[in-house]
């Protein structure tokens, strides 16, 4: 029977387990935090010194941990790319601008847990040498703001924060910074932007890779919620011992917001691989199955921007034989492991872990023009395919959605959205293609049925 | 948000760009088929070296990548997308050593989406690096498909209302549409309806529905004159340039973002709905209005000027110019040009002449007039072919010159406190000393005590320059040239009508020592004449010496008389200018 895991969520719900300090001290708070400024620094055969700093950032790649913000990359490979040697202080940022649509586990730690985060940001930046750090919230939030502020007083009061952190002589300060209700906020180059005081327009990579030209053109860092939350737990648990949760190349546990038409939604806390979309959706301890008499229609499995898988969709993943080799092996909808690389395997992305169900009530026409209209407000503008093709997209299943579709607006629609992914300044571009693509593609029966149906209304009416 | 695959071309590792470039200062790449040596680096907006771009490369191989946010003298925003150009680099093995074909050549990785492998992925030539080997396909079926594409986005809420744009003609949505675009469009939507006409500044215009968002003025006003007033507001499809309070953007500077709008979005209040670009005649030109020179474009249709614009001179003005020099033309084709020779007759009063019998009157007085009897005051707005004909005629009387400073407010970026363009011509020449106007009490006492009895004055009004319309009373002779009438003019004896600079070629030579010659754009009004044509005839009727009737040879022949102009040639000037030691 597959289980929640609750690594990052362990205390969060236990009943009379409080945000304050007091309550994560009793549960063994900041002692990772205690742990690491104790460390000495390691002699290698060779007579060089590894420093305890960057002893955790070697910890922190050897664990394998990926981002859980959406792209899954390397934590630790991120972490590397830092460049140490300008001379120019580096910052870390927070990126708590959780806002893809289907996705509520941030705000779990947030609302429940602040402290946690904050001692995984601390971990994280002075194994960085950050000396200023930013928590960059989502501006829906207020309360989640307000939390984070009054635990980082806390950690002030304690001298987990400030100057010369437990006398180690280490100094960091962590600001909370309010967005102001922009999804593009979440892109990193547009949070940067905003955090700088400017209007969030993503930035050109090249140059602009904020490990080197991040924050106020300085050497940047910026990780998502739960990530920074997996720190504090590869320095308690070693990372060998973290890297045994989850499956090989997709370690640890991460947090699933399922959402849609099951009996149970809500955040589940796994390890990664180790359940498959079917168990999240049907296994009583995770989605309860659908409602009575509901048939699956299809799965968005990473956040509304992910691919979506249609129900009775099969997928060639490599698996390793009775034999010991790899081989390709069809893998139903239902049986893909939720992690990183079989969702990709399959065309999409486990990306902020949203999985959002729909059964067959769902009119897939309706349900992508909500979608484009969500990325049609959000696009920020900047770059000319994303500014024009989303709204474009948005008013085409407007219409279709309003009685006057064409059979031709399944190609329309395919067209537009291939001229925008792989032409944006930022992966918004994407964003507002795939869902576009995807359900074109798998559902283009629908399209055409709607936009015929239409027509011939259209003429009869002539 | 989610972030999937990032989807602008990445280097090796961003650490990379920190790593000095190898000694080599070339690189081999190959633009469209053709194997081309670039240099590794060349200036970015500011001047500074750079790694070069995909699009500087490409312009050295000959291949114009189409653009609409990028611009030479910018920061680059990489926004439009118009420049995606399909390319490739080095295949590199597991060992990082590059695959090679079975002739020994490098194995090109064409770039394609991480996400679907054979969907080729380009890169925005304006902010892309090169690297050693890359291919870059400016004219590959895929880079044409992403340039269909962009313009296709691009005219989608487009109100397409050419016949009535101030742009057409000049437009780079019309052009590019052209070159690279498509006839038909699939968009069967409503449009994005935004404001029209909005007041942006006492001198500019906006259409939010023209404009392409390109943010080339929102950069050119904060990163180029420092004054942040342009952002843009709302989101999306529906976002539009704004200032930051109606009207507020009001610095000398505002109309040079008409001239980088690549379309209709931005007009000058001055020329909009003025005339068609197609039916104008451009000619070059400087600005006279301060002593920085800058380079300009006059546009004029039959004798009528239109406007100014800035013409690009790295050594001078970069590509920009001020408001106020560029609205400083309307006194041109102002009705009361003086267009006829005026001679005064004692009992008849000023009477209209021939150039011929004005000429030969005034040669006449001047033939007579003895040694240290006359003094001359010209402007250091003529030009200094005109200064050192003066010169040369004042030789003649052993007489008192001078010219007219005139000085005023400077700014940081192109505005001089010295208001005439042609001050340093007139120390050159030797009509002025290092200061200009220090001679003036002198002639003036000269007159009062009656030691000068000729007076020769160009382009100024005397009489708010300390020599009072009493004083010019008791000349014998006062010969006076000017464009306008003036007080100076009234109390004449001899008027010659002379012309503006866009009426006549010359030269100028501008508070660094830049020697810039300018081209005549339109007709000079009635008898009106270059003064360099007159004065050439003075000096050869009054001093016997011959010159040259044609502007480059009196040019050559000054440049051989004239210490600082050593060297110099008329032809040798070019478009922009030389630097002379002053």
């Amino acid at each position: 029977m597959p289980q929640e895991h609750r690594l990052i969520l362990k205390h969060a719900d236990q009943p009379g387990y409080t945000p304050d300090m007091e309550c994560y001290l009793r549960h063994g708070g900041y002692d990772a935090l205690k742990k690491v400024l104790a460390l000495a620094p390691k002699d290698l055969p060779d007579g060089k010194k590894v420093s305890p700093q960057e002893q955790v950032r070697e910890d922190v790649k050897s664990s394998g941990l990926r981002g859980r913000g959406g792209a899954g990359f390397s934590a630790g490979i991120k972490w590397s790319l830092v460049d140490r040697r300008s001379g120019k202080p580096i910052y870390l940022i927070c990126n708590a601008d959780e806002s893809e649509p289907g996705t509520f586990k941030d705000r779990q730690i947030i609302h429940k847990d602040p402290h946690q985060l904050i001692e995984g940001m601390i971990l994280s930046c002075w194994a960085n040498d950050v000396k200023l750090a930013y928590l960059y919230i989502r501006g829906e939030m207020p309360q989640g703001a307000k939390l984070l502020n009054k635990a980082l007083d806390e950690a002030r009061t304690k001298n987990f924060l400030g100057k010369n952190i437990l006398g180690s002589g280490y100094d960091l300060e962590i600001y909370v910074h309010r967005g102001a209700g922009a999804y593009i906020c979440g892109e990193e180059t547009g949070l940067i932007e905003s955090l700088e005081g400017k209007r969030a327009y993503p930035r050109i990579k090249p140059p602009y890779f904020p490990a080197v030209l991040g924050l106020y053109m300085c050497p940047t860092i910026v990780n998502n919620v739960e990530t920074l939350c997996h720190v504090k737990h590869i320095v308690n648990m070693g990372p060998a011992e973290y890297a045994k949760l989850g499956t090989p190349n997709n370690t640890g546990t991460r947090i699933v917001s399922l959402s849609g038409d099951v009996k149970r939604p809500g955040y589940f806390e796994i390890e990664v691989g180790k359940v498959t979309l079917g168990e999240l959706i049907n296994d009583p301890a995770f989605g309860g199955g659908l409602r009575e008499g509901r048939k699956l229609k299809a799965v968005i499995p990473g956040g509304s921007s992910s691919k979506i898988l249609k129900a009775g969709e099969t997928f060639k993943l490599n698996r390793k034989g009775p034999d010991g080799q790899m081989a390709k092996v069809d893998v139903s909808l239902l049986d893909l492991p939720y992690d990183f690389d079989s969702l990709m395997a399959a065309g999409t992305m486990s990306g902020s872990g949203a999985i959002i169900v729909l059964d067959d009530t769902r009119d897939i026409v309706e349900t992508l023009a909500n979608l484009a209209e969500f990325y049609a407000h959000e696009s920020c503008g900047q770059c000319t395919p994303c500014r024009e093709g989303a709204l474009w997209m948005s008013k085409a299943l407007h219409r279709m959605t309003h009685g006057e579709g064409r059979k031709a607006d399944a190609d329309y629609l395919l067209h537009i959205a291939q001229n925008i992914q792989g032409r944006t300044i930022c992966a918004f571009g994407e964003a507002a293609a795939w869902p576009v693509l995807s359900f074109v593609k798998k559902f283009k029966e629908d399209f055409e049925t709607k936009g015929a149906a239409d027509e011939a209304k259209a003429a009869a009416k002539h | 948000m989610s972030a999937p695959a990032t989807t602008e071309a990445k280097p090796a590792s961003p650490a990379a760009a920190l790593v000095p470039p190898p000694p080599s200062d070339k690189i081999k790449i190959k633009v469209d088929g053709r194997e081309v040596e670039v240099p590794k680096m060349m200036p970015d907006w500011q001047g500074k070296p750079q790694p070069t771009t995909m699009l500087q490369a490409c312009h050295l191989a000959g291949h114009e990548v189409p653009h609409y946010c990028y611009h030479p003298k910018l920061p680059i925003a990489g926004n439009c997308r118009m420049c995606l150009v399909e390319f490739g680099t080095p295949q590199l093995g597991p060992d990082r050593k590059p695959v090679l074909n079975e002739d020994g050549t490098s194995k090109i990785a064409k770039s394609v989406l991480p996400y679907e492998p054979t969907t080729p992925r380009g890169a925005i030539a304006c902010a892309t690096p090169i690297s050693p080997g890359m291919e870059i396909y400016p004219n590959s079926p895929a880079t044409k498909q992403m340039r269909e594409a962009v313009l296709e986005s691009l005219l989608i809420n487009h109100p397409l209302d050419c016949p009535i744009c101030d742009q057409a003609g000049e437009c780079k949505l019309q052009e590019y549409s052209v070159q690279h675009g498509q006839a038909e469009s699939r968009f069967v939507e409503q449009k994005v309806h935004k404001p029209k006409a909005v007041d942006l500044g006492p001198r500019i215009v906006l259409d939010d529905e023209r404009c392409v968002l390109c943010t080339r003025c929102i950069r050119f006003t904060k990163d180029i004159v420092g004054d942040d007033a342009l952002g843009i507001v709302n989101r999306g499809s529906y976002n539009t340039i704004a200032a930051w309070a109606e009207g507020a953007f009001d610095n000398n500077y505002t109309l040079n973002t008409v001239d980088i709008c690549p379309v209709g979005a931005l007009t000058s209040k001055d020329f909009r709905f003025q005339m068609r670009v197609w039916f104008m005649k451009e000619t070059k030109s400087l600005c006279t209005s301060c002593g920085t020179g800058c380079n300009i474009v006059v546009g004029s249709r039959e004798e009528k000027v239109y406007r100014y614009e800035p013409r690009q001179n790295d050594a001078v003005n970069s590509t920009w110019m001020c408001d106020s020099g560029r609205l400083n033309y309307k006194w041109i084709g102002r009705a009361d040009r003086l267009q006829k020779c005026g001679m005064r007759i004692a009992e008849r009063g000023m009477l209209e002449v021939a150039w011929p019998t004005a000429l030969k009157a005034i040669s006449a007085k001047l033939s007579s007039a003895p040694t240290g009897s006359v003094a001359v005051i010209a402007s250091a707005r003529q030009t200094t072919e005109e200064l050192w004909l003066l010169a040369k005629l004042a030789k003649k009387f052993n007489a008192l010159t001078d010219s007219i400073a005139r000085n005023g407010e400077g700014d940081k970026l192109l505005v001089n406190s010295d208001k005439n363009p042609n001050s340093n011509g007139s120390r050159v020449t030797g009509i002025a000393g290092p200061q200009l106007g220090a001679n003036l009490a002198k002639i003036a006492d000269g007159i009062r005590i009656g030691s000068i009895k000729t007076l020769i004055v160009f382009g100024e009004d005397v009489t708010k320059h300390g020599i009072g319309v009493d004083l010019l009373a008791k000349l014998d002779t006062l010969i006076v040239s000017d464009i306008l009438p003036n007080a100076t003019t009234a109390a004449a004896h001899f008027v010659l009508p002379g012309c503006a600079h866009v009426e006549k070629r010359g030269t100028f030579v501008n508070v660094k020592g830049r020697v810039q010659k300018f081209m005549r754009a339109v007709e000079a009004p009635g008898d009106a004449r270059p003064e360099w044509e007159f004065l050439h005839e003075l000096v050869h009727h009054v001093t016997g010496q011959n010159g040259f009737s044609t502007i480059e040879g009196l040019f050559n022949q000054m440049a051989r008389e004239v210490p600082g102009f050593a060297g110099l040639e008329w032809a040798k000037l070019g478009d922009t200018g030389v630097t002379v030691q002053i």
